[in-house]
This record gives C-alpha cells, structure tokens and sequence, in this order.
C-alpha cells in the first residue's frame, strides 16, 4: 500500500453501496406475497408508468443536489412547461421550463440567494403563471404531448422508455462530462472548486437550467398521459422528487449522488404507492406509511456511512 | 515515574489497511513523548483510538487520567465567536441562558495564556489557521486534564508561536502533566522530547531517548538516511514569468513589487499576519486589490478571474487544504483531476500520484487519507495542470521529511523545465534552503530581500521590523 493502487468490485462491495436497491428489492417480495397481483405484468408497467414522472424529475434534482442545492419550484415548473405546451407547443414548454431553471441559477449565483429562498419564490412564480395562462382552466394537449404519455405497442408505454432515456442521460451527465465533475466538485467544497478554477457561477447557472429542463419534461409526460395540463398539476411534486434523491443515496449536504440511486428511489416510491392501493390500505394511512419509509431509508443509509 | 496511560498492542484495521499493528505507547506523568512517523504510519489513528473516537481491534488501554486532545484537524465552528468556541459544549450559563458577562471575562484569560492577542467576540472564520491552531489549544488548556495530546499543532505555526507552545508544554510537564506531541519537525522534538516513539507502516519500529539524532529519527522513520533535506538545484535565470506591480489592496497590503523568472524560485518569509497569502490570493485573482497589475508571461491578468489566471499558467497551492485545497467527499483521483477537468490523462495521474508516493488509492476518498498524505493531493492537482508559474502556499504542511524531500525535487524539477516558482513559507529552513532568493514581508509591506544563502536571523530582522507608513 505504498503508492496508489486500484482495487477490484465486490458483490458485497455492491450491495453495501446499493442499500436502497437492497430494500426496493425486499419491498417488492413483501409486497408480491402479500398481493401477489402485484407481480403482473400489467401492474409492473403500470408502476414504472407512475414512476417515470417522479423520476424525470428527480433526475434533474439529483444534480441540484450533489452540487449542494435544492430545487422546490420543479413541481410548478412542470405545470407551466405542461400548460405552455398544450396552449402553444411541446417544445415550447421545454424551453419555459430551461428558462426558469435559467432565472433560478442566475438568483442564486449573481443574486447570492440561498438555493432554498430562491426556488421557494419560483415555486409560486410559476404556478402563478400557470393560473393565470390558463385562467384557472384545464387544456388538452396536441398530438405530439398525448403521444408521449401513450403506448409505443401494447405493453411498452413510453413515458418508461422516456423514463430510461433521462437515467440514461442523467449518468453520462453525472460521470463522464465536466459539468458533471464540477457538480461533485461544488458540491463537496465550493472554495476548493472555485481556487481549482471552476467557474462556479456559470456552472450553477447550467445546474439549475437542467433541473428546469427536466421538470419541464416531466411536466409534458404528466400531461401526455392525462390528455390534459391542469393549472394544479404536479402540486407537491418536488417533494417527491427530493424524497426520491434522498432515498437513492444522495446528501442534501452535497458531494454524493448517483442515477442509479434516484432511480431505485423513484421506484421505491411508486412500488409503495401502488402496493398500499393493491393491500386496499385507506389514503390516509397511505402517507403515514410512505412518510415513515422515507424516515427509514435516510436513516439506514446514515447508519450505513458510519 | 507514574504512568498515567498505558496500552499495549493496539491494532486497528480499516477495510484492507492495517494503520495500527500491535503498538505500545506509555504516558507518563511529567513527561513529553513524541510521536514519529511517516505520513500514514498511523499517529493520528494511535491519537484517535486513545481518545476513544475510534474502537481498536486488538490490544488494551489501562489508566484513568482525564484526556484533552488537539486533533490534526481544526475542529472549531466558524460562525461563532472565539469566547464561544473557547468554551463550547461547557458555556457557562446563568438562569439557564448562556452567560455572556462570565464568558467575556474568562475569555481574554485564556487567550493570555496561549499569547494570542485578538477580540473575543471576533468571529472564528475571520481568523487566520495559525491564530485559530492557537484557540483551540487555548481551549485544551482550560480543561486542566491529566494528559494532553497534541496532534501536529505546530504545522500551522509560525516560530513565535511554536516557542510560545513549547514554553507552555514545558510547563505543564513541570506541572505533573503526561504530554503526547506529534511533529514533522525535528528540531522542536530535539527541544522536548524525554522519550521518542517511532511509528513506520503501523509498527513501532524503536523507542528514543532526548537526545536522538536527527539522522538517527530520520532513519529509523524513513527506513533510509536522507542526504540533503534541501536539495534546491539552481537553475540558469530566464526571462520573467509572474509579475506582481505596486499591487495594493487597502489595510492589507501596499505597493508589493516581486519578481520571479523563468527557472527562478522566489521565497516570501514573514510573520503571520503579514500579508502574504493575501497577496497570493489577489495575484490569482480569488481576492479583488485596489492598485496594480499581475503579469504572466508578459500578459496582463484581469482581475478577480481564478479561470483567466489559470489560463494564462498561474496556479495556487492554498495554505488550508481542508477549507480550501480539497473535496473530502471527492476521491483521490476527482480531486487531481480538478483543475484539469477539460484535458484529463489518466496515465498522467497515476503518474503524478506515484511520483508523490501518496498512501492510498486513486479510488479512494480523499478523507480517509492522513493528513500529510492529502497535502500531497493538494499539491498533485498543479503539479498535473503544469503551470508556468506555481504558487505555493505552505506547501509542505504536516508532510513528512522524507515525503518533503520529494516535493523539493518536484519543485527543482519545474524549474528546470523552465518553469518559475513563488514559495510562501512560514518555515525558515525550507524557505531560505529552497528559495533561490527570499523577498520577506511585514505588515503587508515588502520589508526587504535577501539572496540565497541568507541567515535565519537576517529574515527574522526584516520580518519583525516596524515601517513607517
Ligand atoms: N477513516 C479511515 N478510513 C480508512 N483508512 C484510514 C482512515 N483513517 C486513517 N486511515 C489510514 O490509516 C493510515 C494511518 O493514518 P493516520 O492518519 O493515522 O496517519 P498519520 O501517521 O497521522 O499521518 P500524518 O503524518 O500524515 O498525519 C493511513 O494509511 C490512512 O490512509
Ligand atoms: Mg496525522
């Protein structure tokens, strides 16, 4: 152990560093032998359907927060790139969601607000906006949204396909590209980043553009698989998504973070929400139980980093 | 003699390192013992197990004495003031609310008692590392207990403080007090030390007695004699390459002018507080200044542009690398790789990281490396980003004799190359034996510069000296 070495992968190497994983998979087997339904085919489309939102959208959180910040307006900036694309068109609603990440990084980096402040503000700017475009009323959407949210061929929904597309893209951003790097970087020391010559500001500026970029995305398949954009769409929605990152391993200290984890979290959440409806557990109890799971996951995953 | 703390055959594992195999170490009342070793031979671990922050995998530890501990690491909480880390955990209350009166007027006692002369209710943050090195021992003083570990806290230290600490352990040795003192400084051992333990690769490799040679330390700790621990190659002088005109930056510095050329490393001395690590800090253009310019390589840099310095081939080593140099929650390897993000070379890399024969892997975090071992991570990161100019600030903090060596040769290596080197240095030795010549500040003025070869005394004459505004 003298000089720098390289050490190999271990399964249980693998398994200690996915423990979210671990209890996704020990969900799922309690769920199935109590409902065994649970393992249709048609029910496990059907759960990667309910996750592919939740999960698009925390793909652009985890990059908020690994490099140390957060975003609660995603949940709104989903509503109006939704609601923009039906009223005008789809990638419209694209670029309005980029624009308020855009407005958020600029608050943030030039503004010097605190990430939380910052966002907290877009969150009501933007469902604002969403009322008053859609004055209070439900939109249809055009034919390219609605086909988002449709089947490709009978059991191959796309908004799944589109899920993987995001997971895709959310990992080669995160590992192989310098943006990515920086991410880390920013999030673990910003001093250190800023003296490595990382232009923190501007990086900051991308990072919240990209989490704009994906709510918005999120917010069409939402709207594709309903037909319609709802001036209430996607309402607390960032909480999910947060709640998704956290499960899957990140710290909202910064630093840490991966896909894989915000997808296995996204998924913890709706095998959850889809097992308590298939075990006919009333709505009510439904958040208690899903609240508790979320406490239990951060806790095991810090017992785990001691 | 009375032994206040003894433990027996300590062995401590962490994941597939061995940091501690089977080590004795016996405290004892009045006495100072030294630990010594490499970086990575396991002395903050023994420290850590000692202090019950780590559990040993083997081996027992008998005794009752009453522990403080100075960790390597400051563990102070910026955002309150000095009266409130002073005291923290222990503030002294009164109806059940902290009691600012009694805080304020125990606060400059202790402060007296460790020389350091600043206002109580200053927050920690806006402190320099020395001053706050300084609290906290302040804040292991007052816990009165029956042993005291100090874990490098000369690293951050100036000579006058170092004295100051020294007379201070001294006395608490007269005192009854068993005393552990971990140093990369050979010099102050030779000055304290009543019993010396080696540590090489987790063993204990002999126990010395006060008066040990330094060739003897350094060879039982190394494994192999070291010839010359300044081994600066004087380089044929070229064309300038950093500089730093009239810069001036209002109650911090004036009218600094420096100079450095190609082939040429240009140390800046000074007392802490100086002015130097602001100075090249402004250079790089992390911190605005008020006059001046900066030039590299004939080209003016703009100001407060990090990426614009970074382009034109500055590069800084900052002097705190925990707050400043690293990310703890980055690998070996992404930390490297950071300021070469656009051009990365795997090869290069590895390269580097064995040439500074850092103990650890490429893959594995940066903090679960020693702390000398980090400095050189720090130090990797710009030698891989191959400025033309590097500036170094305390560069060899906490590293070790011989791993110290090795980055002198990295140094002599840039210069030769035709590279310039600006080395700030609050270690007298190294700064004269490594500095072609030595600019020494005081009071954020340029007080005088010396040619190589110059005496300690000389420097510190300059460096003590009052100007007249
Ligand atoms: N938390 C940890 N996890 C994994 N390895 C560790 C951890 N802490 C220390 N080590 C390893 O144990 C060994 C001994 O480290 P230690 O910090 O005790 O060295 P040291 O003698 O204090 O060195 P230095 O002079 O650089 O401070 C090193 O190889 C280090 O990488
Ligand atoms: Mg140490």
């Amino acid at each position: 152990m003298t000089t720098i070495s390289s050490s190999r992968r271990t399964p249980q190497k693998f398994i200690a560093e996915n423990g979210a994983l671990a209890g996704l998979l020990l969900l799922a087997l309690v769920i199935a032998i109590m409902q065994p339904t649970f393992l249709s085919a048609q029910n496990l489309v059907n759960v990667g359907v309910q996750a592919a939102v939740i999960a698009i959208m925390a793909f652009g959180m985890t990059f908020v927060v690994v490099a140390g910040g957060i975003d609660l307006s995603v949940g709104s900036i989903a509503a109006l790139a939704a609601m923009v694309g039906a009223l005008t068109a789809g990638p419209v609603g694209l670029v309005v969601g980029a624009l308020c990440g855009l407005v958020n990084g600029a608050l943030i980096s030039y503004g010097k607000l605190p990430p939380f402040i910052a966002t907290l503000a877009m969150l009501s700017v933007a469902r604002g906006l969403t009322l008053v475009i859609s004055e209070g009323q439900p939109h249809e959407t055009d034919a390219v949204v609605t086909f988002l949210g449709s089947n490709l061929a009978p059991m191959v929904p796309l908004p799944l396909l589109l899920m993987l597309l995001f997971f895709g893209i959310t990992g080669l951003i995160l590992t192989r590209t310098n943006l990515g790097r920086r991410m880390y970087a920013i999030g673990g020391n910003e001093e250190a980043a800023k003296l490595s010559g990382i232009d923190v500001r501007k990086q900051k500026l991308w990072i919240y553009a990209l989490s704009g970029l994906f709510a918005a995305a999120a917010g069409l398949v939402l709207a594709g698989r309903l037909g319609s954009a709802g001036p209430q769409a996607a309402a607390g929605y960032e909480l999910d998504a947060i709640a998704a990152v956290v499960i899957g391993g990140a710290s909202l200290s910064g630093g840490v973070g991966r896909a894989t984890g915000t997808l296995v979290g996204a998924l913890v959440l709706a095998v959850l929400r889809n097992g308590l409806n298939l075990l006919q557990v009333p709505p009510f109890w439904q958040q208690v139980v899903i609240g508790a799971v979320i406490a239990l996951a951060a806790l095991l995953d810090s017992l785990r980093r001691r | 003699m009375k032994a206040l703390i003894t433990a027996r055959g300590i062995t401590k594992q962490f994941g597939a390192t061995r940091a501690l195999d089977g080590v004795d170490l016996d405290i004892n009342a009045g006495e100072v013992h030294v630990l010594l070793g490499e970086n990575g031979a396991g002395k903050s671990t023994l420290v850590k197990v000692l202090a019950g922050i780590h559990s040993h995998d083997e081996g027992t530890i008998e005794g009752e004495a009453s522990l403080a501990v100075i960790h390597q690491e400051l563990a102070l909480v910026p955002e309150l003031s000095v009266a409130e880390n002073l005291f923290l955990n222990r503030l002294p209350r009164k109806f059940g609310f902290v009691d600012r009166a009694e805080m304020r007027r125990r606060a400059p006692e202790l402060l007296d008692r460790v020389g350091l002369n600043v206002d109580p209710n200053a927050k920690v943050k806006d402190l320099g590392i020395a001053q706050q090195q300084m609290i906290e021992i302040a804040r292991a003083l007052d816990k009165d207990a029956g042993v005291l570990i100090l874990d490098e806290p000369t690293a951050v230290l100036t000579d006058t403080e170092t004295d100051r600490l020294l007379q201070i352990m001294a006395q608490l040795r007269d005192n009854g007090v068993g005393l552990v003192f971990i140093t990369h400084h050979l010099d102050e051992i030779q000055r304290i030390a009543d019993r010396i333990t080696v540590l090489r690769d987790g063993r204990s490799v002999g126990v010395l007695g006060p008066r040990a040679t330094t060739q003897h330390m350094i060879e039982l700790m190394v494994g192999r004699p070291i010839e010359e621990q300044y081994p600066r190659a004087r380089q044929r002088r070229g064309k300038p390459l950093l500089r730093i005109s009239n810069f001036t930056r209002r109650g911090v510095f004036r009218d600094i002018n420096i100079e450095v050329h190609a082939g040429e490393v240009v140390g800046i001395a000074g007392l802490v507080g100086a002015g130097r690590t602001e100075v090249a800090r402004a250079a790089f253009g992390v911190d605005d200044y008020d006059y001046g310019s900066v030039e590299v390589d004939g080209k003016p840099l703009p100001r407060n542009n990090v990426q614009a310095a970074i382009k034109a081939g500055l590069g800084l080593v900052p002097e705190d690398r925990k707050g400043q140099g690293l990310v703890l929650t980055a690998t070996v390897g992404q930390n490297l790789e950071l300021a070469t993000l656009a051009n990365r070379d795997e090869k290069r890399l590895h390269d580097i990281a064995g040439k500074l024969r850092i103990k650890g892997r490429v893959e594995q975090p940066v903090k679960e490396l020693s702390g000398g071992n980090q400095q050189k991570v720090v130090i990797g990161k710009w030698l891989l980003a191959d400025p033309k100019v590097l500036i170094l600030d305390e560069p060899t903090r906490g590293v070790d004799v011989g791993a110290k060596v090795e980055i002198y040769e990295l140094i002599n290596r840039m210069t030769a190359q035709g590279r310039a080197v600006l080395l700030v240095s609050s270690d007298l030795p190294e700064v004269i034996g490594m500095s072609d010549r030595v600019v020494v500040m005081a009071h954020g003025r340029v007080a005088g510069e010396l040619p190589k070869d110059a005496t300690q005394d000389q420097v510190m004459a300059l460096a003590v000296q009052e100007i007249s505004a």
